[in-house]
């Protein structure tokens, strides 16, 4: 064991790999090339088609002991991983890693195949039951969290070779060729597949709408495509695009984001070329009428919004006040569309959004980005990753991985959920490092971080409620007393790995 | 003598809702008025009563008003409720149905023995009487004379149509005779009049057009049912930058004024005296809670020193 920069003890090894523990978000720089995969050439001019998911897992040469991934885009309305899992099963293939951009509640159906060994591991964030059993020591199988940017890392390193990719291509022709953003299953952006079509040793497009060649726009092209192979359905729209998208009328919420709205007033970044990231929920879009609000006041054109992309930035495209926006993936139907028909509108890979390993990710490049917390504590550190009983819930998403990028980077979170404070002495798990996080913000007032002090002044000067982070951690606390920790075992169950690949935090399991 | 006390904004919070109570201290609103009547089912308003005793005992930093609506004095709660809450030390007391003189009189001389039994000032209980009746409307006048507690009169708009039979509609053409009963009353007897909620809390443009009628009207604030209300609700409060600026002038030509040794000058061509100053007061104390000027406007810039 070895206690990292954060005070986190870390063992050497897991799941057979060494692990390095995270010392701060700059300085490790990798030395070694790009990961590689074997050249191919096909030379006929026919149909990439294999039939049906289980000739596809044949064609692509699967086998025991290798790594396959999907992408998440179809969300909790996906099928395909599901189904695949079920074939590769069938086949009697065993000890498959998944390395998939993420794991969602839905594939909680996975869960008889992990008891079976047929699923050994996986190589990426998991939201739901799975991560909740193997909390608690009811299933054995190794995670390890990854954020966005740092999955992209791992597969174009290389750390993560994924054998097979299959790819869900809701618009795809026989070729190969295709896109997300038509078709019965349209998600949008596939930000997170395009890493995967570059790096995975071998690529299935599995589409539920083959079009006659060509398949345009391409997203994907037919020239890193090695079979197609069709299903009935790949998920069930409702689900694929079911983010919350209409602003909270929480009377708490609003305040937090009005507060949030005087933090990004006060960086004094909304002039021209503003750039911007926030994610679905109702307080974060809330923050967002506040900005488009003061865009339109005071004639902004701002250069770009990132992210998961929601109608509200479109329509803020649409009125001119954005240059672009950078879409990674679609959280919405009217962002589905527009991705579709503008090209102000455009899709990046997950390696160009935050990849901390490349010429620049496009979150160097942000002003602000507001972000979400479970929890945060007094050195400004939050869990996205673990909730109240100590359970593996969550993923990091691109939460780290903004928060490094972002010049502002603003956390908002009620002060209190259900009957526990949300600003601690230590937060449960770490999922971001607290010198990445500017500003914390809480209806019952603002935490400026200290290496921040010009903005602390300004906002205090705005006459805005600035408190110490210690402050409020007090105030609430009088509300609602001091939680009992949570006892863990000292077995690690999974890893959250930070944007860069050292290990910033672990999960323990939770004694019953 | 007229209060310069802000009270643009008054918040119901329910009596019986813990996670409600914790965020009163969060809110920008002038005053809460904490509810034990209407908001309260029966079977809660003993737990009601003990969780808003305590909350208000663990209130320490107050930074608002704090009124509390007691159920009607005609009801078998009232003493109870008034006993529990007074030695927690509200600011006053939000009397509902007050359709007489005299009921506002009853709860007065309830209040002088509290204080005498708490140690405290006799007077230091407020009282905001609910207008809310047919008949509470024909006696506002009277009510609003009966007690120096009064800090104003509140125009109760939803029970006020029930006991008419009539409906509430978004433009209030059926309140209008009500409302000016009510104005005159307070206004009369030189204390606040404070008009009714507003229900939808989803349809912000009528809010703001009742708000800007009962401004237009003379009412000096108005009761809310959403936290989401407040900020309306003070933006149509909210001075306009001219008028300001002419208050500060007032203020100066005032000042100018005594230390000629006169009560009357001329501004701009135009004659300022007292009431002109208590308007140019209460223009500037209103900026002032919305951080348009820094001035604090006291009695003696009003009235002059003996």
């Amino acid at each position: 064991m070895v206690r990292n920069s954060v005070g986190r003890l870390i063992p050497e090894t897991f799941a057979g790999k060494k692990l390095i523990p995270y010392s701060d978000p700059w300085s490790l720089q990798p030395h070694a090339e790009r990961s590689t995969r074997a050249i191919r050439r096909i030379t006929h001019n026919g149909s990439k088609l294999v039939g049906g998911l289980r000739d596809a897992i044949i064609a692509s040469g699967l086998k025991d002991g290798m790594t396959i991934s999907t992408h998440h885009s179809l969300r909790n309305g996906d099928y395909l991983l599901n189904e695949l899992v079920k074939e590769i099963d069938a086949l009697g293939i065993r000890d498959i890693k998944i390395a998939s951009s993420s794991v969602h509640i839905v594939h909680a159906e996975l869960i008889p195949y992990i008891r079976k060994g047929t699923i050994t591991g996986f190589e990426c964030g998991v939201n739901g039951l799975i991560a909740e059993q193997v909390s608690k020591g009811e299933l054995d199988c190794p995670i390890i969290v990854r954020s966005h940017g740092g999955r992209a890392r791992s597969l174009i390193t290389g750390e993560v070779p994924v054998d097979v990719a299959f790819l869900a291509a809701p618009y795809c022709d026989e070729y190969g060729n295709f896109n997300g953003f038509y078709g019965p299953s349209a998600c949008g952006s596939l930000g997170y597949a395009l890493v995967d079509a570059q790096h995975a040793h071998k690529v299935v497009a599995v589409t539920d709408n083959l079009v006659p060649f060509p398949a345009v726009p391409v997203g994907i092209p037919q020239s890193v495509v090695d079979f197609v192979c069709q299903v009935p359905r790949l998920g069930d729209p409702k689900k694929i695009v079911s983010s919350t998208t209409k602003i909270t009328t929480d009377p708490i919420g609003l305040q937090i984001a009005k507060y949030a709205a005087m933090v990004i007033e006060a960086t004094g970044y909304v002039k021209d070329g503003f750039s911007f990231q926030t994610g679905t929920g109702g307080i974060s879009l809330a923050v967002a009428e506040h900005v488009r609000n003061m865009m339109r006041r005071d004639k902004v054109k701002g250069s770009f919004g990132l992210g998961g992309i929601t109608g509200y930035f479109v329509d803020m495209l649409e009125e001119g006040l954005f240059e672009a926006l950078f879409d990674v993936q679609c959280f919405d139907l009217k962002a589905v569309q527009s991705i579709g028909r503008n090209q102000k509108h455009v899709e990046i890979t997950a390696g160009t959004y935050a990849n901390p390993f490349n010429c620049g990710a496009t979150v160097n490049r942000l002003d602000c980005v507001i972000l979400s917390a479970t929890e945060t504590d007094v050195n400004f550190n939050v869990n996205v990753n673990t909730e109240s009983m100590g359970y593996l819930l969550h993923n990091t998403g691109g939460h780290c991985d903004a928060a490094a990028g972002a010049k502002v980077s603003i956390v908002v979170c009620p002060s209190i959920r259900g009957r526990l404070p949300m600003v601690r002495d230590e937060v449960t798990t770490i999922s971001t490092p607290g010198e990445t996080v500017g500003v914390i913000v809480t209806e019952r007032g603002i935490a400026v971080n200290d290496n921040l002090p010009d903005l602390k002044a300004e906002l205090i000067k705005r006459g805005a409620p600035v408190k110490d982070i210690r402050q409020l951690r007090d105030e609430i606390q009088a509300v609602t007393g001091v939680p009992k920790p949570i006892e863990f075992e000292d077995k690690v169950v999974a890893l959250i790995e930070y944007r860069d690949g050292s290990i910033i935090d672990v999960i323990r399991q939770v004694k019953p | 003598m007229a209060d310069y006390k802000l009270r643009r904004s008054l918040l119901y919070v329910p009596g019986n809702m813990p996670s409600m109570l914790q965020n009163i201290p969060l809110f920008q609103c002038d005053a809460v008025q904490i509810d034990l009547e209407d908001a309260v089912p029966l079977a809660e308003k003993d737990a009601a009563r003990i969780l808003v005793r305590r909350f208000l005992d663990n209130y320490k930093n107050r930074n608002k008003e704090i009124l509390v609506r007691i159920n009607g004095l005609d009801t078998k709660w009232a003493l109870d409720d008034l006993k529990t809450v007074l030695p927690a030390i509200p600011d006053g007391i939000r009397l509902p149905k007050a359709d007489s003189p005299e009921i506002v009189e009853h709860l007065d001389t309830m209040l002088t023995e509290y204080e005498e039994e708490l140690g405290l000032q006799v007077g230091f209980f407020k009282i905001l009487p609910s207008i809310e009746t047919a008949e509470g409307v024909l006696n506002a006048p009277k009510t609003a004379k009966a007690s120096t507690r009064l800090i104003g009169l509140a125009f109760g708009a939803e029970d006020y149509t029930a006991t008419m039979e009539i409906n509430r509609t978004k433009t209030g053409e059926e309140l209008f005779n009500a409302r000016m009963n009510v104005l005159w009353g307070a206004k009369a007897a030189g204390i606040q009049a404070i008009d009714s909620i507003f229900a939808d809390v989803n349809d912000m443009e009528s809010l703001r057009k009742e708000t800007e009628l009962i401004k237009k009207l003379g009412f000096t604030g108005k009761c809310m049912i959403n936290p989401r209300q407040i900020d309306i609700i003070h933006d149509v409060f909210a001075p306009k930058q001219e008028e300001v600026d002419y208050a500060l002038e007032v203020i100066e030509a005032i000042k100018r004024a005594r230390e000629m040794g006169t009560g009357v000058i001329s501004l701009k061509g135009k004659m300022i005296d007292r009431p002109v100053v208590v308007r140019a007061a209460r223009v500037l104390n209103t900026a002032r809670a919305h951080g348009m000027v820094d001035v604090v406007i006291n009695e003696e810039d009003i009235n002059g020193t003996e």
